[in-house]
């Protein structure tokens, strides 16, 4: 087992190298590309935690960001009894409030197991863009709220978006971390055991009450930091910017990246922010093949991409790129016993 | 020639080999007998002629050479009732009978006929869910879609398993009255050595995957080491 | 709580709409009940498939078929898509864990759509349905022909599947498929190709709800989508383990949101799905299985 935790401190340690090294080798638009892939990678190291490691299904993480986004926003402009709040503080507060609607959903969510679980929380995903139309006063309706621009603190001077880059990247390195020690200690073997047998767990002592409502409470507090970063860099919010299809872009990428591979959610966070965004540049790609020729430009070709890309990886990988790299190194960390 | 053949059979479950080539055969009409501890391959022996784990070796059913594949060994005539029974508890009795005889067309009615004969008990709850049935009944029940099948060979893992003595008495004794009225030939799987050997005409003893000792009941029950590892005295 | 004027005639009429609704969701959560029951997946696509065969329907149409003539082909055509689709993709891995081949359905859902939006175009079709649209007084109360005609039509279809399900060999085989796989295997059962039939069969059910709605939203490829929320919605309340569940969750489903929409004030368009879904997790908490799905019984 050494090796493997050696294995896993190396890898921290290479991507915390490429995180700060990095933005010296792209354009600042790449930057902050992958600022917004960086906070994907939050929001999945949660569901991972909620889905992966503690198996509940939810559909619902895209409603937990747009907490997270729009409790930055209307503390940074509507500002708490009057009193602006700096946008960097609002994060964590924005993760908090989000934490919070975790538990509480967790609390139904005990009597519910598997897809039925995954219908009521597919519906909280489905029934919030709604809630910012209804109570517009507060929530600034369909045009929502409008933030400040984004801008280093004082003393750094760097771009608007590389400091998004770093700020994002800074917290999720810290997130992951502490997600890692999360499910290495003893509140992971909880979420693995009720994950593997709610009833052996119980008979084990653990309480399933509070662990699952707990899982759904940090994978939350995850999303919910994701959404209020995403409204600090988007600089504004609105029910469009946290749609429905989020929550099922967000499981998307928990599978691709392998259910419970900490590491490997930064593929499935890279997965869906680039088909979405770059499916042209994708099918450009494919056009090289031949026989193949497609127009970028014609409606419904990035949506084709996305499902021929999306199927294929599922087909090809189908534990996911965690459990890709775990059967790469496996026979590393592994001593296989056998009788003879 | 024995109806079953089976000729150095190797079996495993990913890289954990159970079977390290077992050898065993089984007559027309005659009852045979597996014993061993748990973990000595009984169940796996079974599953390896039935097709449902992967098998090397020879396996030759009348005569001809089985592929490996579970549909296979059903149309062939090898009826399996695994361990637990594998009734279809949401189903009704009469479906699951029905089920028995998928690859069979015609004479279905005839058939359940005689599996009632045998089991009259099944016939009164014919259209109850399987899964309400007891143990005993469930047993029954597995058997009888077994013969629905009209199969040359029975293969029957460990079925006193949890059932009361008068029980697993009735049971044996219809395995008997099939043995002899359709010239069924079965290979039981069985932790309870002695009453397993009270009806059947040959037996093998598995350890750790291979054959250690073979013989006809009466050789069994004299041999020194069988007696005192499971049979108790 | 402002309950608009009520009569009964009104009532009479939104429950007959709410019926004509519930039995579109009914279709398609039967589709996805099929799918569930024997694969433990839930098709993502089975929406987008509906939508697929309904364009198929139309171009067909546009061909000069009546809606008669091109009915039964793109039945044939919707069942073996159905088939074809689960021997390519899902066969494949069937041994893969259950999230990963929901994914592909996800992916197949995104492709299809992609797809019709490249051969169809995004606008509205038109889309003339083999119902017409007058209404006949049926016990003083004004009912369209058409929704009594989507009604008849899909109480057919589930009444076939009935029994087909109950009468036939191979409905059997498929039940016994979808109950235990093992031990289907050991009786002879080709499981496999039982999971192939499902898939052909929900298709075919996803394209007759597909062009039973076509008549009453227009067609575009976005059509199933709101509606696949409603029947996956269904499909829980009867419990997803439930045929029978679907059908009577898809009805009681479309019947609740119509009157809820209509008697309940502050109900609008926006908060239908909203207030249905709370009223399924309300009775989810006090039926855990749904209605008339099975909750395995915990012995600790």
């Amino acid at each position: 087992m050494r090796t493997r935790l050696w294995l896993e401190l190396s890898a921290f340690v290479v991507l915390a190298a490429v995180v700060v090294l990095l933005p010296r080798f792209v354009s600042d638009f790449r930057a902050r590309e992958l600022a917004i892939v960086g906070m994907y990678f939050i929001a999945l190291l949660g569901l991972s935690v909620l889905t992966g490691f503690s198996g509940q299904i939810s559909l619902g993480n895209g409603a937990f960001m747009a907490i997270g986004g729009y409790t930055t926003a209307i503390l940074s402009v509507d500002g708490f009894y009057g009193h602006q709040v700096r946008d960097l503080w609002t994060i964590p507060i924005a993760g908090f409030v989000a934490g919070i609607a975790g538990l509480v959903v967790g609390l139904p969510a005990l009597r519910l197991s598997g897809l039925y679980l995954a219908l009521i929380t597919f519906g909280i995903a489905v029934s919030f863009p709604q809630l910012p139309k209804e109570f517009d006063h507060f929530f600034g309706g369909t045009t929502g709220k409008i933030l400040n621009l984004a801008k280093p603190p004082f003393g750094l001077s760097t771009t608007a978006n590389n400091w998004i880059y770093y700020l994002t990247w800074g917290i999720a390195l810290v997130l992951l971390v502490a997600a890692w020690l999360l499910v290495r200690g003893k509140t992971g073997r909880a979420f693995k055991a009720i994950r593997d047998s709610e009833v052996a767990a119980v008979s084990s002592g653990i309480s399933l009450g509070r662990y699952k409502t707990l899982a759904f409470g940090i994978s939350a507090f995850y999303a919910g930091v994701a959404g209020s970063l995403y409204a600090i860099a988007n600089a504004y919010v609105n029910p469009d910017v946290f749609p429905i299809i989020l929550s099922v872009y967000l499981v998307v990428g928990l599978a691709v990246g392998g259910l419970d591979s900490l590491f490997g959610m930064i593929a499935g966070a890279a997965l869906i922010y680039f088909l979405q965004n770059h499916a042209d540049t994708v099918a450009r790609w494919l056009n090289h093949l031949p026989a193949l020729s497609l127009d970028p430009q014609k409606p419904g070709i990035p949506s084709v991409v996305f499902g021929i890309v999306l199927i294929a990886v599922m087909v090809l990988l189908p534990t996911g790129v965690g459990g890709l790299v775990r059967r790469l190194f496996g026979p590393l960390t592994t001593r296989l016993y056998t009788r003879s | 020639m024995s109806l079953l053949e089976l000729r150095n059979v190797e079996a495993r479950y990913g890289p954990v080999k159970a079977l390290h080539g077992v050898s065993l055969t089984v007559g027309d009409g005659e009852l045979v007998a597996v014993l061993g501890a748990n973990g000595a391959g009984k169940t796996t022996t079974l599953r390896a002629i039935s097709g449902t784990v992967r098998r090397t070796g020879d396996l030759v059913f009348g005569g001809e050479a089985i592929p490996g594949r579970t549909e296979a060994t059903a149309k062939a005539g090898i009826a399996h009732v695994p361990e637990g029974r594998g009734t279809f508890s949401d189903l009704t009795v009469w479906e699951n009978l029905r089920l028995g005889a998928y690859t069979r067309r015609g004479g279905i009615k005839d058939d359940a006929r005689r599996v009632f004969g045998f089991f009259p008990r099944l016939e009164e709850r014919r259209h109850q869910q399987a899964g309400t049935l007891s143990g005993g009944e469930q047993q029954m029940l597995a058997l009888g879609r077994a013969m629905m099948a009209r199969p040359k060979l029975l293969l029957l893992d460990e079925p006193s398993l949890g059932l009361a003595p008068i029980v697993v008495n009735e049971i044996f004794a219809a395995l008997e009255r099939m043995k002899v009225q359709d010239g069924i030939s079965v290979l039981v799987v069985e932790q309870n050595a002695n009453l397993v050997l009270a009806h059947a005409a040959r037996a093998y003893v598995l350890e750790v995957g291979t054959v250690v000792v073979e013989g006809t009941s009466d050789e069994l029950r004299a041999n020194e080491s069988v007696r005192k590892s499971y049979l108790g005295y | 709580m402002p309950i608009a004027a009520f009569t009964w005639t009104e009532f009479a009429q939104q429950l007959a709409a709410g019926i004509r609704e519930g039995a579109i969701y009914a279709g398609l959560a039967l589709a996805i009940v099929i799918i569930y029951r024997s694969t433990r997946v839930i098709n993502f696509a089975q929406g987008e498939m509906a939508t697929f065969t309904t364009f198929i329907a139309w171009s067909l149409m546009n061909q000069g078929l009546t809606f008669w003539e091109a009915f039964p082909i793109v039945l044939a055509i919707a069942f073996t898509g159905g088939v074809v689709i689960e021997r390519t993709l899902i066969r494949p891995v069937e041994n893969a864990p259950v999230l990963t081949i929901v994914i592909i359905t996800v992916g197949l859902a995104l492709l299809l759509n992609g797809l019709m939006s490249l051969i169809w175009g995004g606008a509205n079709q038109q889309f003339h349905g083999p119902f017409s649209t007058r209404t006949i007084d049926v016990g003083g109360v004004p009912i369209s022909v058409q929704d009594i005609g989507i009604v008849a039509v899909s109480v057919l279809l589930v009444a076939l599947l009935a029994l087909f399900f109950r009468f036939t060999k191979l409905g059997l085989g498929m039940r016994a498929a979808a109950v235990n796989r093992d031990s289907s295997r050991l009786v002879g059962v080709r499981v496999s190709w039982m999971f192939a039939l499902g898939w052909g069969i929900a298709t075919v059910l996803g394209a007759v709800a597909g062009m039973m709605i076509a008549p009453v939203v227009f067609l575009d490829p976005n059509m199933m989508q709101t509606i696949l929320l409603y029947a996956f919605a269904a499909a829980v309340l009867g419990g997803l383990d439930s045929p029978v569940g679907a059908v009577v969750g898809g009805i009681l489903l479309g019947v609740t949101i119509t009157l809820l929409g209509r008697y309940v004030g502050f109900i609008g368009s926006t908060l239908k799905l909203p207030a249905a879904l709370l009223l399924i997790l309300v009775l989810l908490l006090v039926r855990p299985g749904g209605l008339f799905g099975k909750v395995a019984v915990r012995r600790v």
